[in-house]
């Protein structure tokens, strides 16, 4: 994975230096909160129900075991003993204070990590697929390319001060494991009919009040001009993104008002003014890049053996791990939602177990998804009963993943102060009663998503089932979707009918999955099956 | 009665305004009648809170509740982390948010 | 008028009335245009050679899109002064320039030492944006042969 040179770690102390005076400044009161506020978002900094909240990036979603200890050390020494993976692979802490921030950016500066641009009006963490450098139908790691962004979006100086966020994912592969097309810019790494790699374009998708898919803007971008096409979508958005209306300032309301054909009209416009501009790093660059990016020193005798006699172990192979590219090897995930757990949380004790098993077995990486799991993403077979064991003794060693009990949930209104309703409840909940390893079984593939406003950071439009937490007359209220997806498939859920409390929620839940059983089709997922028969079914059994 | 919330500048500790001072516990807080604003506008420009606002809250013998959820949840911890919360050891917290 | 605090110009200041930008084509005795947030700062480009001083205004700093209109300015050949006016948050003064402002004059005269702080913040910057004549980190890396 990508290693500082001393640029790299120049920049994250100078940040360092730059917000410990921006703090300095803001408790003497030379800046007012109002004047602070930007600039302590654009550090991650949030204020929320309970304390100050810090979202530490996780570019892409790749780390170390030596930067995911000190994530756990930070949980331990600067919070509340432990850390909440999100949905956009970063990791979020709960209770940290405005005068201690500094210090503790110091000390994440010191293992290459930070939390710039992690909030505000600007570009945010990119995020990338999970398996990157481990699948088999990866055409190229989409990492480099990310990186390559990364460097190009932190501090950029004409795009600090966008109509709204920004949010950027890359991948690599036909199958979307990162919803590539619900962000901002979606990058797809493609091959052209001549085999050149280049960066399919879509703009325009995102969650939140209104749900939009990203159309392609350009089916090919060469790698040398990525950095321009980039640069030129950004000058269009932020000329032109709405400015009136925060509910209406992404770059979504700006493509659909527009029509997909017009900004991207404007879009080559600018793009072919800017190739005349040297903003283009050259190839070298990428290549550089693309070297902290080689494959591990994989083992080519490693043995494809499983021993699968025990059966929880069996069950968590079937389900939470997936094929390597090499053979030999899998890549393994962590399940961060045990059941009647909170989805995405985990100790400091967790974490730095995580940490040292990812050095004793995964070449010292891993992987947070915008499931809110973690990925081992090169685990011998030979080793992965031992690890099995060790994550299992932690209560890391769920088996469900995309199942029902791997759900998907933001922090809701126990920790948010935008929510309308908790999600973390729903979720413990529908994981209790959906529990048993056969109730997991029989469902399958399952994704279900909770948001507990309409910001939507659970991600609910895509989920195949998903909830959104309202407030009706001072009452938590909980509405159900169905029908969502974020892959290549991507789809909206479509609202069934009135809404629930917690209770009602959960029970409707349930009357849904068993349309699907009393419905389904062969080898049909919920999704599947939902797609063929439609809402009628579901909403007569739910509420007839 | 109306009630001020509002954040320790330098911890983000959740505080509330008690007529004389701010305090980590709702059950100190004050009525403030049609003086938050003033209160808040005060109280910001010396420093000693910021993000303050003002919400309904219902005064009986137990102390101070208020009115929304929200602020329940506020003023006692996240419902899902008992062992988070102002009162770890009471099990009818959770009662009392919702 | 608001006061020039900074300025990194060796060139007298003009300080002719600045006119709008829909009216600069019309007012050919103007040498000076102020571009709002929502004015197209390429309407400006048949004009460039006339013009000696363009302020952009930011009503608030945290409507950036007076950075784009900046350096769609200088891409396009403006070596006149170019002045930030309004909302100027000491902490932006070096994106600024990076942008191509050479002048700044805020509304609220700013603090000194934060100004000078920040204009100095970064030794390095990880684009290319040309107009400030600053080299990317990517150039350093691979210096031309």
């Amino acid at each position: 994975m990508y290693k500082y040179d001393e640029y790299d770690q120049e920049m994250v102390d100078t940040r360092v230096a730059e917000f410990r005076d921006q703090v300095r400044r803001r408790i003497s009161g030379e800046l007012t909160e109002d004047q602070f506020r930007p600039l302590r978002l654009q550090n991650g900094l949030y204020l929320q129900l309970h304390a100050y909240m810090l979202r530490v990036a996780v570019p892409y979603g790749t780390l170390n075991s030596a930067q995911m200890k000190v994530l756990g050390d930070i949980a331990d020494k600067y919070d509340r003993g432990y850390g909440h993976f999100t949905t956009r692979q970063n990791i979020q802490y709960n209770w940290i204070k405005l005068e201690e921030t500094p210090d503790l950016l110091a000390e994440l500066a010191a293992v290459e990590m930070h939390a710039i641009q992690t909030s505000g009006n600007c570009i945010r963490n990119i995020s990338s697929d999970q398996y990157a450098g481990a699948a088999a139908d990866e055409i190229v790691d989409p990492r480099p390319y990310a990186e390559l962004l990364r460097q190009w979006s932190s501090f950029h100086p004409e795009f600090l001060t966008l109509p709204r966020k920004f949010k950027i994912a890359v991948i690599a592969s036909e199958k979307d494991r990162a919803a590539m097309k619900l962000h901002d810019i979606g990058i797809k790494m493609v091959r052209n009919d001549a085999g050149e790699i280049g960066a399919q374009f879509y703009v325009g998708g995102g969650m939140g009040r209104t749900p939009m898919i990203a159309p392609m803007i350009r089916e090919f971008v060469p790698l040398d001009q990525l950095i321009t096409y980039s640069e030129a979508c950004l000058r269009v958005y932020n000329r032109y993104g709405r400015r009136d209306n925060k509910y209406k300032a992404r770059i979504k309301i700006l493509v659909h008002e527009l029509g997909k054909d017009e900004y991207t009209r404007q879009v080559e416009e600018e793009f072919a003014h800017l190739l005349t501009m040297p903003i283009e790093p050259p190839l070298a660059e990428l290549e550089r890049i693309k070297t902290h990016f080689v494959e591990p020193a994989f083992d080519a005798g490693a043995s494809d053996e499983l021993d699968l006699s025990d059966p929880d172990f069996r069950l968590w192979v079937e389900r939470n791990t997936h094929a390597h590219k090499q053979a030999g090897y899998v890549i393994a995930t962590v399940s961060l939602k045990p059941v009647g757990g909170i989805p995405g949380d985990a100790s400091a004790d967790q974490i730095r177990l995580m940490a040292q098993l990812a050095k004793d077995y995964s070449f010292d990486e891993l992987r947070v998804t915008h499931a809110q799991n973690i990925v081992f993403p090169h685990v011998r077979k030979a080793d992965l009963y031992t690890l099995w064991q060790a994550l299992d003794a932690a209560e890391l060693g769920t088996a469900n993943l995309d199942t029902v009990g791997d759900i998907i949930a933001c922090p809701g209104l126990d920790y948010c102060s935008l929510a309308n309703a908790r999600s973390i409840p729903v979720a413990q909940k529908i994981s209790q009663r959906f529990g048993s390893a056969e109730k997991q079984a029989e469902l399958g593939e399952l994704k279900l998503k909770i948001s507990g406003c309409i910001n939507a950071c659970g991600h609910h439009h895509a989920g195949h089932i998903g909830i959104l937490g309202v407030d009706r007359k001072g009452v938590e209220n909980y509405q159900l979707l169905l029908g969502g997806s974020e892959g290549a498939d991507t789809s909206l859920g479509q609202i069934t009918g009135p809404g629930f409390d917690e209770d009602g929620i959960v029970n409707a839940v349930e009357k849904a999955t068993n349309v699907y059983l009393s419905n389904k089709q062969g080898e049909e997922r919920f999704l599947d099956t939902y797609r063929r028969i439609g809402m009628a079914p579901f909403k007569e059994a739910i509420y007839g | 009665m109306k009630i001020l919330t509002g954040n320790d500048l330098k911890t983000g500790a959740v505080i509330w305004w008690t007529g004389v001072g701010w305090s980590l516990d709702v059950n100190d807080a004050a009525d403030v009648a049609e003086d938050g604003a003033a209160i808040v506008a005060r109280e910001e420009g010396v420093q000693n809170v910021f993000a303050a606002y003002v919400v309904d809250g219902v005064r009986s013998d137990e102390g101070v509740r208020p009115a929304h959820i929200k602020e329940r949840i506020r003023a006692l911890g996240p419902t899902v982390r008992p062992d988070l919360t102002l009162k770890p050891s009471d099990p009818d917290a959770i009662n009392w948010v919702i | 008028m608001v006061e020039v605090q900074f300025r990194f110009r060796n060139d007298e200041a003009v300080n002719d009335p600045a006119v709008t930008v829909d009216s600069f084509a019309q007012q050919t005795n103007a040498a000076a245009v102020r571009i709002e947030p929502g004015d197209d700062a390429r309407a400006l480009l048949p004009h460039l050679e006339r013009i000696a001083l363009v302020e952009v205004n930011f009503p608030a700093w945290t409507d950036g899109r007076g950075y784009s209109s900046a350096r769609v300015l200088r891409e396009a050949g403006y070596t006149g002064e170019l002045r930030a006016v309004g909302d100027i948050a000491p902490d932006m003064l070096g994106h600024l320039q990076r942008c191509g402002f050479d002048a700044f004059a805020p509304d609220k005269a700013l603090n000194p030492a934060d100004a000078e702080a920040a204009f100095g913040r970064w030794n390095n910057v990880y684009q290319a944006t040309v107009v400030d004549g600053r080299q990317a980190i990517w150039a350093k890396r691979h210096p031309a042969a």
